[in-house]
């Protein structure tokens, strides 16, 4: 359902991607891994236009990506994005960013989409905060209404972008079990992380990324535990023994 | 003495109240205004269309660049050559209102670039784009951290307003300056000016202040 081939992108005279391929079936999650500055961020940025690419072509089913394109909106609404830092929009309340989507993008009834609203918030096990403000959650509850938000564009496919990177340890467990259940229910996901054991047990397939290019991409038992590529090993080795 | 002085405080207080009647009324008036017209250049200068911007830039830069004073009697005497026959309150409005528009849309164009650009990818990954994001996620924001300096600008606007005394608009600091002229007591008369400007601004500054607290508070 997304399909990525040969990409090509540089800010500057720095190449960020490399020639990047990657086929995304329908209900796959697939985790990309990779040290910070392989270019694993950008190429989920592409993927929704958020960033442009210089050469190449992404398709999501059978639009291309184009920023400037036609498509794009069509894009946007079926391929949502959670982020790092969240980024709920701190003027309105929870159940208010849940809806904003819907009633403003995809025009649905006020009354409908604060139905939907709510179970997306018992699914994310949020449903008492609905009236709260962003700023008075934790990070982990922030991040699951976001999830809760990218999931009531009713999205074929969920761009994760490092979205446990900036919570406290104690909270990723509550985001990345919200991440679980959406994979067993079937949802197209791509996830681009430093979890290693969301990846090993819930990632159809692992990419190992580094210098804008895929150096190794397979299940997760052979990835993560028996990596053919020298970097994947080195890599693996530093993340799972820091000292 | 201290009768006289007492006497002279219950004779000439109406007739400035009268003043700052009209000192608040241009206040409001411009303040209007220049808000309108300020969030115009601010939305032109951070459009996408370059010439937009460009446009907008350069009617800020020669606002900013002209003193109120010269705008005013522009506006009040150079303008009636031209057929365009205004009262000195509606052109003391106008050129009040135009002054602080270059102001005012600086204030709101750092509002806007202030507004986080995550928020604008929050906003353009549900299929938001360029008005919508706008007005339903950078302006609200944006408005928001305009607040306390829109605030200074409206004190500064109702102190400025005094120069449209030169225009012959009856506010505050010209009905001072013409009891002032007809009965030479300077002293009384120029003090009850000030205290009138004064009455009238510590209520903003209190606000302005209460502001500042209130959203540096929220980040």
């Amino acid at each position: 359902m997304i399909s990525i081939r040969d990409i090509h992108k540089s800010f500057g005279s720095n190449k960020v991607l490399d020639g990047i391929s990657l086929e995304v079936a329908k209900g796959e999650v697939l985790c990309i891994i990779g040290p910070s500055g392989s270019g694993k961020s950008t190429i989920l940025r592409c993927i929704n236009g958020l960033e442009s690419y210089d050469q190449g072509e992404i398709r999501i089913e059978d639009k291309v990506v184009d920023r400037k394109g036609e498509h794009i909106r069509w894009i946007r609404t079926h391929v949502s994005m959670v982020f790092q830092r969240f980024n709920l929009f701190p003027h309105r309340s929870v159940i208010e960013n849940v809806i904003e989507g819907p009633v403003f993008v995809k025009k649905q009834p006020r009354e409908l989409a604060l139905e939907r609203a709510r179970a997306l918030l018992k699914q994310v096990g949020l449903e008492n905060k609905a009236d709260a403000f962003p700023k008075e959650l934790s990070g982990g509850q922030q991040q699951r209404v976001a999830i809760a938000r990218a999931l009531a564009m009713e999205p074929r496919a969920i761009l994760f972008d490092e979205p446990t990177s900036a919570l406290d340890p104690e909270l990723v467990g509550e985001v990345l079990s919200v991440m679980r259940s959406l994979a067993e229910q079937g949802m197209t996901m791509l996830v681009v992380t430093h979890e290693m054991s969301f990846a090993k047990e819930v990632a159809d397939r692992v990419v190992f990324m580094d210098g804008g290019k895929i150096v190794e991409e397979g299940p997760p038992a052979e990835i993560l535990a028996h990596p053919k590529q020298e970097r994947t090993q080195d890599f693996l080795r530093r993340v799972t023994h820091p000292m | 003495m201290a009768t006289t002085f007492w006497h002279d405080v219950a004779e000439f207080t109406p007739i400035l109240i009268q003043g700052a009647a009209v000192t608040i009324e241009i206040t409001f008036a411009s303040l209007l205004l220049s808000t309108v017209l300020g969030l115009g250049w601010a939305l032109m200068r951070v459009s996408r269309w370059p010439a937009l911007a460009l446009f907008s830039k350069g009617a800020v830069n020669l606002i900013r660049g002209i003193p109120i004073l010269v705008l005013l009697f522009y506006i009040y005497f150079v303008l009636p050559d031209v057929g365009i026959q205004l009262s000195a309150f509606q052109a003391g409005t106008l050129g009040l209102g135009i002054a602080y528009s270059a102001y005012m849309s600086e204030v709101f164009r750092a509002g806007i670039e202030a507004v986080d650009i995550g928020q604008i990818e929050a906003a353009q990954s549900i299929g938001m784009t360029g008005g919508l994001i706008m007005r339903r996620v950078i302006l609200p924001q944006a408005l928001r951290i305009s607040l306390p300096p829109y605030g200074n600008n409206l004190i500064m606007l109702l102190k400025d307003s005094s120069q449209t005394s030169a225009i012959t608009v009856a506010e505050l600091a010209m009905e001072s300056k013409l009891i002032a002229a007809s009965t030479f007591k300077n002293l009384t008369v120029f003090s009850l000016g000030a205290v009138g400007y004064l009455l009238m601004s510590i209520p903003l500054i209190m606000l302005v202040s209460k502001l500042e607290k209130k959203l540096g508070g929220r980040k």
